[in-house]
């Protein structure tokens, strides 16, 4: 009779994991949503609608709702068109150096936006900006080219870079699409114009569909790009407005009601992009890749050819390489503004910010201790959970399943928001001011990432591994060591990653939630542009990159060898 | 006069030739098939046919219309070529209704509402699909979705059905039915069929000549039962159904089966292989009988295996050995017994 007892056991393991998976999410993440919906509904010890109707129609708030709109509308528009025609182009024609080329759009993903954002003020700022500049000093020109403190100046940062979230996306659907698909239309008589047309473009619609989506999502929420060019136009979006709210009256009852209202409504569109993205791709997610199939048809550009390719490298030198070294260059700069000549250049600002300006010393080595303990805490606990949801059947997983999602639909001010209301002191513990509450935002934050990578690793493992395991007299738990650990290893290693790298040049939570000796590189990079030390905050940024990039390379390297191992 | 000619036609992708100075053509209405193992260029012949694919060298016609030829830099688009194809993986559009699928072909023709619809009707009436006209593809099984790509095909009427594979992401009891359902179409609008395959029955049932390649070159061009009874050479004959091999040697005048005993008085390979040291003794396993006459080759049974309506015997020669199956109620030796064997259709090859 030893077999209910083991099943016993079974159960009550299963219950502690369950338990303690529920307990990491409703600690981080549910709690703080909660808290926010609370205050923004309740108010005088009732719920109240009309209170928050009233928040939404005060001018500021109204037009803060506009411009998250707008700008969203704007950069998901632009952002679709650029990443759809550029993959189409590396995947459908005979562009040269279409690897590299291909390569080159994906690296605004490592870049962080506020740096970019910083780079243009230095290069379209209407009165400094470089370019302005030169046109307005050589080519008598009466005013700047292009203001970028204005709408379309933040739309256009934003659209370089985030369009790669549409471009990677379209890029998949085109490379895997069954090539047949295109040539049975051939073969009935269409030409390639009709094709494109009649079935490639309907046929990936989906996948471009669902990166417009991404970035509108993740465009309705950005804080840096705009909160670099947009303020000094009093241009303000939903997280622009609750920062600018919250750090101008830290705690007021006003700000506090301002700040939960435009959090909820974040949370809401967030979750309804979220619906409507699993909507596109359930529905409309056709089975369009084929198992065994020819390289896809080639259009021949002919003498388009090489002003395509010109037109790729200009897009890529400007938006890419321009903005970076810039930023290499203003830090290195005595003062800004002085013209870029040798004696005007050199690497002291970086000397002095690595080894002897605190400020900056602690904010890195703030980043990278907060990035190292939010990556590993995350990542365990995004195992566990996944395994949860994945691999266990157990009565209460739907809690977990609807608690799992959550994470991906909270944009970060929402969850610095959160957090501020939950940890600080209200209910007993205060980690306000310290470094702690940035690292239990972070968690908060970066679990979606680690959900994502641990539970698509998790679904390779089939399930007869672990119960061949467990036939073989394995313990649950000696199945887990010995069989699941090893198995998901990669995708423990993947999660690591995901969120040490994005933490070291995270913004939009540190800003809200910094203390003069816990600020992060993303926030000191921030405040030293605010107080006008433009060459400190270049220089701060230049090592960002650095940094940033290195580690993005080990990273490749290291994958690719580990791929290549076995 | 045949429809499809296509002379000397040779690709090569860098430094692999995969169809080498290839010569065939097909009648009006014949179903054409091209058998062979994976590699060996049957696919990239039909995408030459079909226009997908440029070729090295030779020509293609279609009637007297030439359709492509390098030398006279030449070349006419797929969509310009009007044949029907079918491909292994269906392609049917997920985005447009069955009938819509249909109806592509004939809509690029602008091909006035009326007739479209008649013609649409037409094909799905004769692939059995009128029912799920306005289904989504996607919503049909397998041989659904394959249906669909051949009402499609079907649609424009073409004279020449391209096929590569057709049937081979269906269920073995599927295949076997639509086999039957392709062949009844033929018949009813007389188009000609190059087919692909490489399952031995399905060209076997479907077509009137095949084509056996290896290596990007022709084996044999023949009807499926001379390509079984006279293969032309040993590749083709170990290619179609079963078959057994016996390595021969000679020496001094005497022909040995390597490693074993003196061949039998009267198995001696015909004159014009005479001059050859070794060659092979060819068979097959269902035309060779167990026997008692004197003048037979002798070996042991090593393996004797029912397999429903057949016994399978495994019979060792010395250090070779030999397959022969039988009818499941026949006599037969019994595991570990010396046997006679007779070989009915003994064919040598050099
Ligand atoms: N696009 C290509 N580039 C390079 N080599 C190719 C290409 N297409 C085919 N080949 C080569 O040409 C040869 C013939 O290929 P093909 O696809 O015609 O074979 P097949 O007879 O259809 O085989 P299967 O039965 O596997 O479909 C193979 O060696 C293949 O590797
Ligand atoms: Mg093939």
């Amino acid at each position: 009779m030893s077999a209910p007892v083991r099943k016993k056991f079974f159960v009550g393991t299963a219950g502690i994991i369950l338990f303690l998976s529920i307990a990491v999410l409703v600690v981080f993440v549910a709690f703080p949503v909660v808290l926010i919906l609370f205050n923004a509904f309740w108010t005088k010890g009732a719920f109240n609608l009309v209170d928050v109707a009233a928040v939404l129609r005060e001018p500021d708030t109204y037009q803060a709702l506009l411009n998250s709109v707008f700008i969203a509308g704007g950069t998901t528009i632009g952002s679709t068109i650029i990443g759809t025609f550029f993959a189409w182009l590396v995947t459908r024609t005979d562009l040269p150096y279409k690897n590299f080329m291909k390569g080159m759009f994906l690296v605004p993903f490592m870049l962080p936006s506020f740096i970019g954002a910083l780079a243009w003020k230095m290069l379209l700022s209407p009165r400094a900006g470089y370019i302005n500049r030169l046109f307005m000093d050589y080519f008598g020109f009466d005013g700047p080219v292009f203001n970028i403190y204005s709408y379309y100046g933040i739309m256009a940062v934003e659209v370089m870079y985030l369009f790669p979230f549409v471009f990677i996306q379209v890029c998949g659907a085109l490379e895997r699409m069954d090539p047949t698909l295109e040539e049975s239309a051939r073969i009935s008589g269409a030409g390639l114009f009709t094709i494109t047309r009649r079935i490639t473009i309907p046929l990936v619609l989906p996948s471009i569909l669902s990166g417009a989506l991404l970035i509108m999502l993740y465009s309705m929420a950005h804080f840096g790009t705009v909160a670099v060019l947009g303020i000094e136009n009093g241009i303000f979006n939903i997280p622009t407005l609750i920062y600018e709210r919250i750090h101008q009256s830290a705690g007021s009852f006003a700000a506090i009601r301002t700040g939960t209202v435009l959090a909820t409504v974040l949370v809401v569109s967030a979750a309804f992009i979220i619906w409507l993205q699993g909507k596109v791709l359930g529905k409309g997610r056709y089975q369009i890749i084929a198992g065994k199939s020819f390289r896809p048809m080639e259009l021949k550009l002919r003498g388009l050819r090489y002003p395509l390719l010109i037109l790729c490298l200009a897009y890529i030198g400007f938006t890419i390489v321009l903005p970076t070294v810039v930023i290499f260059m203003v830090g290195g700069l005595k003062t800004y503004g002085l013209p870029f000549t040798m004696e005007n250049l050199s690497l002291d600002n970086y000397k002095f910010i690595l080894f002897d300006y605190k400020t900056t010393k602690d904010a890195i080595w703030n980043s990278v201790s907060l990035g190292l303990s939010a990556a590993v805490i995350t990542m365990f606990a995004g195992v566990m959970i996944s395994y949860v949801i994945v691999k266990m059947k157990v009565r209460g997983k739907g809690i977990l399943e609807f608690l799992g999602m959550l994470p991906f639909s909270v944009p970060g001010s929402v969850i610095a928001l959160g957090v501020i209301l939950a940890w600080s002191g209200k209910f007993g513990v205060n980690l306000y001011n310290t470094v702690w509450i940035i690292l239990v935002a972070y968690i908060a934050r970066y679990m979606a990432f680690s959900l994502k990578a641990n539970s698509a690793a998790l679904e390779q493992v089939h399930d007869s591994l672990i119960e061949a395991a467990r036939a073989c007299g394995a313990s649950m738990w000696q199945s887990l060591r010995d069989i699941v650990l090893p198995l998901v290893r990669p995708g423990m290693f993947a999660a690591f990653f995901l969120i040490f790298l994005p933490s070291l040049r995270e913004l939009t939570v540190s800003i809200m939630l910094y203390a003069p000796t816990t600020r992060t590189i993303g926030v000191a990079i921030y405040t030293l542009n605010e107080d006008g030390e433009t060459v400190m905050s270049a220089a701060l940024a230049g090592i960002a990159l650095v940094i940033i990039i290195t580690g993005q390379t080990l990273i490749t390297g290291l994958t690719g060898a580990s791929v290549k191992a076995k | 006069m045949p429809h499809v000619r296509l002379v000397n036609v040779t690709k090569r992708f860098g430094t692999v030739t995969a169809v080498d100075n290839l010569n065939f053509t097909i009648e009006k209405g014949e179903c054409f098939s091209m058998l062979g193992p994976s590699g060996c260029g049957k696919t990239t012949t039909l995408r030459m046919v079909a226009g997908f694919e440029n070729m090295d060298d030779g020509e293609v016609y279609v009637g007297d219309r030439l359709l492509s030829s390098p030398a006279k830099n030449f070349y006419l688009p797929p969509e310009k070529r009007d044949f029907g194809m079918v491909f292994q993986a269906f392609a049917v559009w997920p985005h447009l209704s069955v009938y819509e699928n249909v109806a592509f072909p004939l809509r690029i023709r602008k091909v006035n509402s009326a007739e479209l619809h008649k013609r649409v009707t037409d094909a799905l009436t004769a692939t059995n699909l009128l029912d799920s006209a306005s289904a989504s593809p996607d919503d049909l099984s397998g041989g659904g979705k394959q249906r669909v790509a051949l009402a499609r095909a079907l649609a424009i009427n073409p004279d020449v059905m391209l096929l590569d594979e057709p049937l081979s992401s269906l269920d073995p009891h599927l295949r076997e039915e639509m086999r039957f359902e392709i062949k009844a179409l033929q018949r009813r609008y007389g188009f000609c069929i190059i087919y692909v395959t490489h399952d031995q029955s399905e060209a076997m049932a479907l077509s009137d000549r095949i084509l056996v390649m290896r290596g990007g070159v022709a084996q044999q061009i023949d009807s499926p039962l001379n390509i079984y009874a006279n293969p032309a050479n040993r590749f083709v004959f170990s290619f179609i159904g079963l078959s057994n091999f016996l390595e021969v040697h000679k020496a001094n005048n005497a022909y040995r089966l390597a490693g074993g005993d003196c061949l039998p008085e009267g198995l001696a390979p015909p004159p014009a292989l005479a001059g050859h040291e070794r060659l092979s003794l060819a068979s097959r396993p269902a035309e060779i009988e167990f026997s008692d006459a004197p003048n037979v080759l002798r070996g042991q049974v090593a393996r004797k295996a029912y397999l429903g309506e057949t016994i399978d015997y495994l019979v060792k020669l010395g250090e070779q050995s030999l397959r022969v199956q039988k009818a499941r109620h026949s006599p037969g030796p019994e595991q570990g017994t010396n046997c006679g064997l007779l070989l009915l259709r003994p064919t040598w090859y050099a």
